[in-house]
């Protein structure tokens, strides 16, 4: 019989390597009181669950918590990498919010990311339950379409990006033919941003695999009873999968809008920010301040107001997510 | 009825192929550009396949830039990932087990600053951390691309978590009983059945450090040190007009461990990455 009950065990357990220990301390005991002491100690939990974490322990400190009080101590600093930090109180903070440049990034940030996010999220969902309905070849259709998450990341297809978009490319030509004259996307700032958001949203193959995931634990039951009512498949999916997939794509959401928030190869390698700052993403905004301009302290100061403007947007997601989340064992 | 059936699959599967298709054509487009030269490239863009396959752009691509071949890039960007995979997975298991089975005073505050962690963006550490590794005279070593995976990447010990909270308790009351600690409980029991969660931080994390750009654009500085994807930059980059022929051709070349790697265990891959994300 198994037993359910796992502190009963544990006690059990417990008393058991405590009085097979006893026996061995009355065979042997002068070495044995100090080596038992260290055994009791080195299997408490305690020090058994701090050695098991104390990489991530360890590196918490030195990569992260250190790092990040230097970052907001240069952020009140003026610090030209060459010389020492100079104490400027919040003068790089005002400096932020009169600067044209970086107001301008922050928008098209924004920009990219609320009409990114969704597009990607649309898409990976659409294809997720698309591929439901394929049965043994399931699993090629879904490796098909992870492709371009494995490698889309990468520098060479954001190199293919630029040509497959650019004047010259397949695309461009393909739109001018159907009329629009002189149409470009890198040339012009009120599109330069869409090939990137295009790339993003391509790049969906991870939430879909998680999406499908959570498609495969939704019962068939609801949709045969929701079937037997009478219910269209735009209502079942409104009613039940929908409010059933809400905690993934949660998930999903917050996930995606950091990396969103964060994106950086693509704008560097295929538009440099531009055309007219168009495409200037907080992150190579913030690189080309450090490492272009060498204003540490004013790039820390950005990366502040950045990860403030996550941490917000992200509390805000979780806050009203109680009203849109929907969590099964809660019936 | 049945022919409709037949005729709605023959729909359903054309354009699911279809769409696949849509989708992969950049792919396709990269992989035969390596094989046409810029007029072809530029002024037939329309045109998928090439007219002449020219072999050439692969050994012109190869030799590289300033006397460094692709052979060197390769083989830095292979030593990187390996080591960075190794220590993801090795810190990852290891956290993983601490955070998800063993009862340690703490424990819940640990996890906490771990999801918070995850979600923090890496711009507020990158500068700092470049600073640091500045100051040890680390730039333009591979060190500052290495060692912090070796403690802990937090996505990855999340997922790793999420798997072994997948498996049935019972194995580690039963090993206690028998007198196991918890040591060997993870290195008999868990670490065993670890397989999928393994191999899904193989693939994605090698990818993911394989196709790094910010890293070594931060960190390596001499062309010796160069990964293949920084490399395929400097085609780019180049001061004379853009060679796009051996530039595809290198592009292509530097997926394909990527592609071997995936091809291998995407079996595998899709059970892991769905365990670690569902639940929780």
């Amino acid at each position: 019989m198994i037993c359910h009950c796992p502190d009963q065990i544990r006690a059990a357990a417990d008393t058991y390597t405590t009085r097979t220990k006893e026996n061995k301390d009355m065979q042997n005991e002068d070495r044995s009181e100090q080596r038992s002491r260290f055994s009791r100690f080195i299997n408490n939990d305690n020090t058994v669950g701090y050695i098991f974490a104390a990489p991530f322990i360890i590196g918490f400190f030195a990569f992260t918590l250190v790092p990040m009080i230097m970052s907001f101590y240069y952020s009140l600093t003026d610090y030209k990498i060459t010389a020492a930090p100079v104490w400027a109180g919040l003068k790089n903070y005002i400096a932020l919010v009169q600067d044209s440049h970086f107001l301008n990034s922050m928008l098209v940030t924004v920009q990219y990311v609320i009409i990114g996010v969704p597009l990607k999220l649309v898409f990976a969902l659409l294809i997720a339950m698309l591929l439901t309905h394929a049965k043994k070849l399931q699993g090629f259709y879904r490796a098909v379409y992870y492709i371009p998450s494995l490698i889309g990341g990468s520098v060479a297809v954001a190199l293919v990006w630029k040509q497959l978009f650019s004047s010259e490319g397949p695309i461009v030509k393909l739109i001018q033919s159907m009329g629009v004259e002189r149409f470009s996307f890198f040339g012009n700032a009120h599109f330069a941003f869409l090939p990137l958001v295009i790339g993003n949203a391509w790049q969906f193959g991870s939430s879909m695999l998680i999406f499908a995931a959570g498609l495969k634990q939704i019962s068939t039951d609801y949709y045969e009873a929701a079937m037997i009512d009478g219910a269209s498949a735009v209502k079942r999916f409104f009613s039940i999968t929908l409010p059933i997939l809400s905690p993934i794509i949660l998930f999903n959401l917050v996930m995606q809008l950091i990396s969103g928030f964060m994106t950086f190869t693509s704008a560097f390698v295929i538009t440099k920010g531009g055309p007219n700052e168009a495409t200037n993403y907080v992150s190579l905004f913030i690189y080309n301040n450090a490492f272009q301009y060498h204003r540490m302290g004013y790039a820390c100061a950005i990366s502040w107001v950045l990860l403030l403007i996550i941490a917000l947007v992200t509390l805000i997601i979780f806050k009203t997510s109680n009203n849109w989340v929907f969590y099964e064992s809660e019936q | 009825m049945k022919t409709k059936r037949l005729i709605s699959d023959i729909i359903y599967h054309a354009f699911i192929i279809g769409l696949g298709f849509l989708m992969i054509y950049p792919v396709l487009w990269m992989v035969f550009g390596s094989f046409k030269n810029n007029v072809e490239i530029l002024q037939h863009t329309e045109r998928l396949l090439p007219t002449v396959w020219r072999w050439e752009n692969f050994p012109k691509g190869w030799a590289g830039f300033g006397g460094t071949s692709f052979s060197v890039f390769f083989k830095n960007s292979i030593i990187i990932s390996l080591i960075a995979t190794a220590g993801t997975v090795v810190s990852g298991t290891l956290v993983a087990y601490a955070l998800a089975r063993v009862p340690f005073k703490g424990r819940q505050l640990w996890f906490n600053i771990m999801i918070l962690t995850m979600l923090l963006p890496g711009q507020v550490i990158m500068i700092p951390q470049y600073l640091i590794f500045r100051k040890m005279g680390l730039v333009g070593t591979i060190v500052p691309l290495t060692l912090t995976k070796f403690f802990g990447v937090p996505f990855f010990i999340y997922m790793t978590m999420q798997f072994i909270k997948g498996l049935p308790r019972e194995l580690d009351e039963a090993a206690m009983i028998d007198g196991c600690s918890r040591y060997s409980i993870f290195s008999r029991i868990i670490l065993p059945l670890l397989g999928p969660s393994v191999i899904t931080m193989i693939v994605i994390q090698f990818y993911w450090v394989w196709d790094d750009f910010m890293g070594p654009l931060l960190y390596l500085n001499r062309p010796k040190t160069y990964t293949v994807s920084y490399a395929i930059k400097l085609f780019a980059d180049a001061t004379s007009t853009t060679d796009y022929g051996p530039m595809f051709a290198m592009s292509t070349l530097s997926l394909v461990p990527v592609f071997t790697i995936f091809l291998i265990f995407n079996r595998y891959l899709m059970d892991g990455v769905t365990a670690g994300s569902v639940k929780g």
